[in-house]
């Protein structure tokens, strides 16, 4: 129990459940399947509802587009998140670390930097800055033993702290016009900014589910007592799993400055919630032991989707916040009755 | 707690109230402190001429000045304007405390104000409600109070009110829109507002409808951000496809301006002209530049601290301001909310600040 880290704090589960779902490939698979049908029909009435209600303003290419670029970075965030919390772990500091990783890739010099050889610079800044950051996140954690809930807490200030330093609390306008150009440019009639979020998906995907890395990471969340005397090295591995969340933060942050064309330090502000929201939702649990890529990415279209249909309808955020909060508890509810059934089973 | 001190009324913004003719020099980066040079900026007259003294160094008062801490550019500019504000007189000593989001240590620094005896405090409170006891005792105490953007609950503690104008920005907005669209009454009016929940977003939109109810517009479509560049990118892109065609947009700040802008850009859409708030530089340029959508901003002041200084010099020496024929300083000065456009831009560019 040493070895790792539950979040204590954060799940509705009862502890108990964390032992039940050392499982194989094949029951993972199952569940998550099952699991998937109940998003995908809460994402079927959701466009339902928009196409009744808006017709074909809802209905166009141009407006699925849109939803999904807007998608592409808590996409991206979240399949991060996604092996973090499978490890029975939290990463808090997202957000911020987003935040500062927007604020580094726009500075004067950085900039200057990528005007004198090419805007790629910008985008390797960011992806660093969070790599770096997923890093001390995993060290702190592993071999600090501090609880991820707190290591990640104190990143979480700390990088918003620092961002809001670099940055002076200035937005950071964008001059290199090949990385806007870029960003805002699409590639067979798909905008490049969910190309990106594809092509960090399927890696994800093919991660978690086809190399001994995503084994790994479901033992670890399953029982981390079990895969340390099968010869895993859980703190090692944990160090690997938040640099990996932090990496995709950065590319997050990327995607980010894309489509603001600037860097500031209150980018990704309470982003971390939307992706832990989106992980859960999508039927990831947050004891660990179980992840699922393709669900977290449903989580994240539904609420993309959500805001939508209600900015569709001159809705308010008010009414927005009450239909995402339900939907979060219905899913975790679910949740929990899924653990409950398969420890039945056990 | 720190949401609340980023709930920017406006990013940035200069220049003082033109219905005041204070007449202020506000701004730190292009005025070098001259005692006697009052108003050097494109307002009104100040009286600067024969007849008022207001401006000649007088006894010596000491100015305690307390603000919250400077976590973004509106607020930063807050303390920075004061500070010069007080420098351009000799006989002006300004204690300034450190900027805090603290209230507990923002009350703990006006006890330290009552206990030196200061002559008057300038106080832009992080919460008016939770400052507006400490405020009655530096009263009782026989300290003027210039209460400087959040209001107390109490009007006892404070001597004189400097307030901006949120519901004015609204209506400047929605005035400069309905002159805009003339006649056209089918004209599709977005609004793009900061966080929902707080009163100066509610009074922003409130004046914004008022005024646009005024020439029989309304809004035909609203979503709410959250003063954040990524916030505004978000709302807008959402907004856009909700609204396929629209005429005119304002959006309450220009600092999500800058997000709300490149997803205008970004969905290739001009066929709407936009209009913002606060006036940060980077809008005006684009005012100035023409190439944008953006046509208006309407301000925020960021120089109201820097009014509760003059005010508060006026008040320790016991005179008026020097274009009110009465005998002393005004209980409560609102700013005016003025429209910048590419008429009057040069104006108001030089001293606006980068959002």
């Amino acid at each position: 129990m040493s070895e790792t880290t539950t979040s204590p704090a954060s799940n509705g589960a009862p502890p108990n459940a964390v032992p039940a779902h050392t499982q194989t490939t094949s029951r993972r698979g199952n569940g998550s399947f099952v699991r998937n049908i109940g998003l995908v029909v809460a994402l079927i009435l959701l466009i339902a509802v928009g196409v009744v209600t808006s017709g074909e303003r809802f209905a166009s290419v141009d407006n699925l587009m849109t939803i999904l670029r807007l998608a592409s970075a808590m996409g991206v965030l979240a399949i991060g998140m996604t092996f973090v919390i499978t490890t029975g772990g939290i990463d808090l500091s997202v957000g911020a670390v987003m935040g500062l990783s927007t604020v580094w890739a726009t500075t004067l010099a950085t900039q200057t930097m990528a005007q004198n050889s090419t805007w790629l610079v910008i985008a390797a800044t960011a992806i660093i800055v969070g790599l770096v950051c997923g890093v001390i996140n995993g060290v702190i954690i592993a071999y600090g033993k501090v609880v991820a809930f707190i290591a990640t807490l104190a990143m979480m200030v700390a990088s918003r702290g620092l961002a809001e330093i670099i940055s002076n609390r200035q937005t950071q306008l964008i001059k290199v016009k090949e990385f806007t150009a870029f960003m805002r440019d699409s590639f067979l009639g798909i905008p490049n900014l969910v190309w990106i979020m594809i092509v960090v998906a399927v890696i994800g995907w093919f991660i978690m589910n086809r190399t001994t890395f995503g084994r790994r990471t479901i033992a670890v969340g399953g029982n981390p007592e079990a895969a340390r005397l099968a010869g895993i090295n859980v703190r090692r591995h944990l160090v690997y799993v938040y640099a990996l969340c932090g990496t995709t933060a950065g590319i997050a942050a990327v995607m980010m400055l894309g489509r603001t064309n600037s860097g500031s330090s209150t980018t990704g502000y309470l982003y971390e919630l939307d992706a832990i929201a989106a992980v859960v939702v999508g039927g990831t649990l947050l004891v660990g032991g179980r992840g699922t890529i393709v669900g977290t990415l449903l989580g994240v279209l539904l609420f993309t989707t959500l805001t939508n249909v209600f900015v569709q309808n001159n809705m308010s955020t008010s009414a927005q916040a009450v239909a995402k909060g339900v939907i979060i508890v219905a899913a975790v509810l679910l949740q929990q009755q899924f653990a409950a059934r398969e420890k039945a089973h056990t | 707690m720190s949401r609340i001190s980023k709930t920017r009324r406006g990013a940035v913004a200069l220049l003082s109230a033109a219905t005041l003719t204070l007449g202020l020099a506000a701004c730190t980066s292009n005025e070098a402190p001259a005692p006697e040079n009052t108003g050097s900026t494109g307002t009104t007259d100040a009286g600067t001429a024969g007849g008022n003294d207001n401006d000649a160094p007088g006894e010596k008062v000491v100015i305690g000045f307390s603000a919250p801490a400077a976590d973004h550019g509106w607020m930063g500019v807050i303390t920075k304007a004061a500070q010069a504000e007080a420098k351009k007189y000799s006989d002006v000593e300004l204690r300034l405390a450190e900027g805090t989001n603290d209230v507990s240590l923002q009350i703990s620094q006006i006890e330290g104000f009552i206990n030196d005896k200061v002559d008057a405090i300038v106080l832009l409170p992080f919460d008016g409600d939770a400052l507006t006891e400490i405020s009655l005792e530096a009263m009782k105490a026989g300290i003027p109070v210039i209460n400087v953007d959040r209001e107390f609950s109490s009007p006892f503690a404070a001597r004189t009110t400097v307030l901006g104008d949120n519901y004015g920005m609204g209506v400047s907005a929605g005035t400069y829109i309905c002159e805009q669209l003339g006649d056209n009454k089918d004209a599709v009016v977005a609004e793009i507002a900061g966080i929902d929940n707080l009163p100066l977003t509610q009074d922003r939109s409130k004046g914004f409808a008022d005024a646009l109810g005024d020439c029989g517009l309304k809004v035909a479509n609203r979503v709410a951000a959250d003063f954040t560049v990524a916030g505004g990118e978000t709302a807008a892109a959402n907004l856009l496809q909700a609204a396929p065609k629209i005429d005119a947009i304002w959006n309450h700040d220009d600092d999500q301006g800058v997000g709300v802008l490149s997803a205008i850009e970004a969905a290739n859409r001009d066929e709407f002209f936009m209009v913002g708030g606060a006036g940060s530089k980077n809008v005006m340029e684009h005012i100035k530049a023409g190439d944008s959508v953006l046509q208006a901003t309407v301000i925020y002041p960021s120089t109201q601290a820097a009014d509760g200084i003059r005010l508060a010099r006026l008040i320790a020496h016991n005179k008026s301001m020097s274009d009110l024929v009465s005998h002393t300083v005004p209980r409560t000065v609102q700013l005016f909310a003025p429209t910048v456009t590419k008429d009057n831009v040069d104006d108001f560019i030089n001293d606006a600040f980068e959002s």
